[in-house]
């Protein structure tokens, strides 16, 4: 009971004086909320991946403005691992995977990738097959979306 | 068996069990007090409450300690060039270390400065002083990188340096030896009192950028100039110098300049010198050369440049900017108290401490009460700048910070003790042992307005028994006491590195939110930088070969390069593409006589390789960055220097062999 007592003790001292350690993005997402509606309480989608982003609204045709950041995005952050091809380099090629994938889940693993990582079943196959934990980019939400986008054009959409 | 054989075996049993009873060095033991064991107990992911910023003497460096567990976090080279991050060796860097002198790789710091807001700590920039070739360094506490450093003309041993007004206005940095300047330089050295002068730089800091200014000069008579304070609160306006040598000896300073019974406390009014300066009274002096070192933040690449100008005072001709005030046998330690208004003075040779008033000091001013002049610059007499003396403090008293109630801390350096006293009524409080000779010490914020207490840290300059021996070099000996209660209670030892002089200590609160994780990519600026693959490039211009080059787990690109001939110097710019926290890559090429660099996330470095033989060369990351970390590598091609083999390069292309050779 004393030892108890005793860390409790220290555990309260340290609370006290330390600063705080740093906040992952599920506490402090910096989501913007325009870009989807805030979604309802009970919605659990595993095809959706795990993450603040919960819609994703995709209009035709498709936005030419975020292609066009996308693509220097992608040419910055993503290509030194992701072809355009359906060949599979660090990750896999982004041929087709708008279509294997729902757009909140690719938005999910861009923008939250170490728990994805540790949580979602796709993402931990992908992990298996890869063995290359996919780094944090820190890739914004806007940034994802530009990025989706681009990947939309990629996939041959108009 | 002979009564021979029985008393040698006897012997030899009572050594072999004096060997093992005295396992540990014979010394003090154990003087810690249970409980000191929870106070330094910092639990497995935890964070320390402090930061502990100490300068690292004869390493140049500073290092970083977390309070109160004393544990080593990191080490920032300043002076002297680092090989743990390449500091110095990089293309970006070497800019960073040159001097009117040239590149000096190696000097050493002696004293650090946090900057202060309102006279409190306000986390943003350490600075540091170079003694040997005269310099101020600044370091960002968001990166725990040195950014800036600015030499000093006109000064020579900057150990009175770097202190730090309450809003940052100057860093002011005052030479240890007078020497000749100007024209007249090529002086006989016995010429000292006709020709040598003293230097207090004022280097003004910028509020929002850090960028430091050698705004001006002022120059004294030949003395040394010691330590330093600002005045702080009603004193703010104020500067007190320790200064020695007034016998103005020039050999055997040990015997000539401890002549005197008092050397001077130099108060100056540095608002007043701002003031002459406005109305044009201070003069241009072109004859000096000295180099202003930054590092430019959105390309990240150091530049140097000559200046050649400083506008100089003369405080023995402008009569009421300085004044001396006697002080007991060569003075060392200078404090201001967190009020502003007294002063403590240690004579490293006296046996008394004094402390002056800076409510006196004006009275004296306004009533001239004056004891004749040093050189032309009036004298206060003792008594009438004197708050009171504390007596029989110990021996050797050498520093002073203060805690938030009002007491003094002094360090001892002849009798190893620390001694608290009450700053108003002078009595000595309380008394504690340090192992060995303790030099500097520090309260965190004891410098300031508004010290945050709690402990004293101990910067012993002898170790002894205190460690494992490491040989006849052995690491300096930090020792942590609480200074909560009545009693000054030791807490811990930790070894540090290099010879800490002096340090300040900071609520992490004041940093850690602060701190940089990453470099953004989309603002690197760097004139090299490969922002992504498609921008990676070898491009050849006359005999230099530059290599844009990216890194990211786990591969280089590109990572095969052919083309490259004997004569040629090649730069790789190797841009780390991570935009995560803690993934640094490295990178090293066989045979580079410049070692390695290390690039954080979103930056970009440059080796410089010059290749002395044909072959094919292998690099590769020095930095352990993922699982496949032992396959991020890559081959360079080096040909004949008449060779016609094209600059090439690729990764993860595949040809096919080719025919014959």
């Amino acid at each position: 009971m004393k030892k108890i007592i005793f860390s409790i003790g220290i555990a309260l001292l340290f609370y006290n004086c330390a600063p705080d350690k740093p906040k992952t993005k599920e506490e402090y997402p910096e989501f913007d909320e325009s870009q989807t509606p805030a979604p309802a309480a009970s919605q659990v989608d595993p095809t959706k991946g795990i993450g603040i982003i919960k819609e994703v609204t995709l209009n035709k045709p498709i936005e030419q403005d975020r292609v066009k950041r996308g693509v220097s995005i992608y040419e910055m952050k993503c290509s030194a691992c992701h072809k355009l091809t359906d060949q599979r380099l660090v990750g896999p090629g982004w041929k087709d995977v708008t279509k294997r994938r729902r757009p909140e889940w690719i938005m999910n693993m861009v923008t939250n990738v170490e728990v994805m990582l540790d949580k979602d079943a796709e993402a931990q196959k992908l992990l298996e097959l890869c063995l290359t934990r996919m780094p944090n980019q820190n890739v914004s939400i806007g940034d994802a979306r530009d990025i989706l986008e681009f990947m939309r054009q990629n996939d041959g959409e108009k | 068996m002979t009564i021979n054989r029985i008393l040698s075996i006897g012997i030899l049993l009572s050594s072999i069990a004096i060997l093992f009873t005295g396992c540990k060095p014979k010394g003090p033991q154990s003087v810690t007090t249970s409980g000191a064991a929870e106070k330094v107990y910092v639990a497995p992911g935890q964070y320390d409450e402090f930061y502990n910023i100490v300068s690292g003497g004869f390493n140049g460096q500073m290092s970083i300690y977390g309070l109160p567990s004393g544990r080593l976090f990191r080490i920032i080279p300043v002076f002297s060039v680092f090989p743990e991050n390449g500091y110095g060796f990089s293309e970006e860097s070497k800019a960073m270390l040159n001097t009117s002198h040239g590149f000096v790789p190696w000097d050493d710091l002696h004293h650090i400065a946090l900057s202060q807001t309102n006279g409190e700590h306000d986390g943003r920039w350490a600075f540091g002083n170079a003694n040997n070739t005269p310099r101020v360094g600044r370091v960002d506490m968001k990166t725990f990188r040195t950014v800036e450093i600015l030499e000093l003309p006109n000064s020579a041993g900057n150990h009175s340096s770097p202190f730090i007004t309450e809003n940052s206005e100057y860093i002011i940095a005052g030479t240890r030896f007078s020497v000749p300047m100007g024209e007249n330089r090529d002086v006989p050295i016995s010429s000292y009192k006709k020709n040598f002068k003293g230097t207090l730089s004022f280097i003004s800091v910028n509020p929002q950028s850090g960028k430091m200014n050698l705004s001006f000069q002022l120059v004294t008579p030949g003395v040394n100039f010691d330590l330093s304070r600002a005045g702080k609160g009603p004193s703010h306006g104020w500067f007190f110098f320790s200064c020695y040598n007034t016998e103005q000896a020039y050999t055997l300073l040990e015997v000539n300049a401890s002549q005197r019974d008092k050397d001077f406390i130099l108060a100056v009014n540095w608002k007043k010198a701002e003031e002459y300066l406005k109305q044009g009274k201070g003069k241009k002096v072109s004859n000096v050369k000295y180099a202003h070192n930054f590092i430019d933040e959105k390309t990240d690449v150091a530049t140097s440049e000559m200046l050649n100008e400083v506008m100089q005072l003369d405080i023995a001709e402008l009569k009421d900017i300085a004044y001396f005030i006697p002080c007991p046998k060569s003075p060392h330690g200078c404090d201001t108290d967190p009020s502003g208004e007294y002063i403590v003075a240690s004579g490293k040779l006296a046996a008394t401490i004094p402390v002056f008033s800076f409510a006196k000091i004006q009275k004296a001013i306004t009533d001239k009460a004056y004891d004749g002049d040093f050189n032309g610059i009036p004298i206060i007499k003792y008594e009438a700048a004197l708050h009171g003396e504390v007596q029989k403090p110990g021996l050797g008293p050498l520093h002073t910070e203060f805690d938030a109630s009002g007491n003094a801390y002094t360090s001892f350096f002849v009798s190893s003790e620390i001694v608290k006293w009450d700053v108003k009524s002078l009595k000595v409080l309380d008394r504690v042992h340090t192992y060995y000779s303790i030099g500097h010490l520090c309260v965190p914020g004891g410098p300031t307005k508004k010290p945050h207490g709690k402990y004293v840290i101990a910067y012993n300059k002898i170790t002894k028994d205190r460690y494992l021996p490491t040989g006849p070099e052995l690491a300096q000996s930090a020792q942590l006491y609480s200074i909560d209660g009545d009693k000054m209670q030791l807490l811990l030892d930790f070894p540090t590195v290099g010879e800490p002089h002096y340090a300040e200590a900071i609520p992490a609160s004041l940093i850690a939110p602060n701190s940089t994780k990453f470099y953004k990519i989309e603002d690197n600026k760097h004139p090299y930088a490969a922002k992504g693959e498609k921008q990676t490039k070898v491009e050849r211009k006359g005999n230099q070969v530059h290599v844009y080059m990216t890194a990211i787990r786990s591969h280089l690109t590109p990572d095969n390069i052919e083309g490259i001939k004997l004569g040629d110097e090649v730069y790789f710019h190797v841009t780390n593409l991570e935009q995560d926290w803690d993934v640094p890559h490295g990178f090293a090429v066989k045979g580079a006589a410049n070692a390695e660099i290390l690039i954080m996330p979103g930056e970009t470095q440059t080796l410089k390789w010059k290749p002395d033989d044909v072959g094919v060369f292998p690099f590769y990351c020095t930095d352990f960055c993922s699982a496949l970390h032992q396959e991020m590598q890559g081959y360079i091609r080096v040909s004949g220097t008449g060779s016609n083999v094209p600059i090439t390069f690729s990764t993860g292309k595949i040809e096919e062999e080719p025919k014959g050779k």
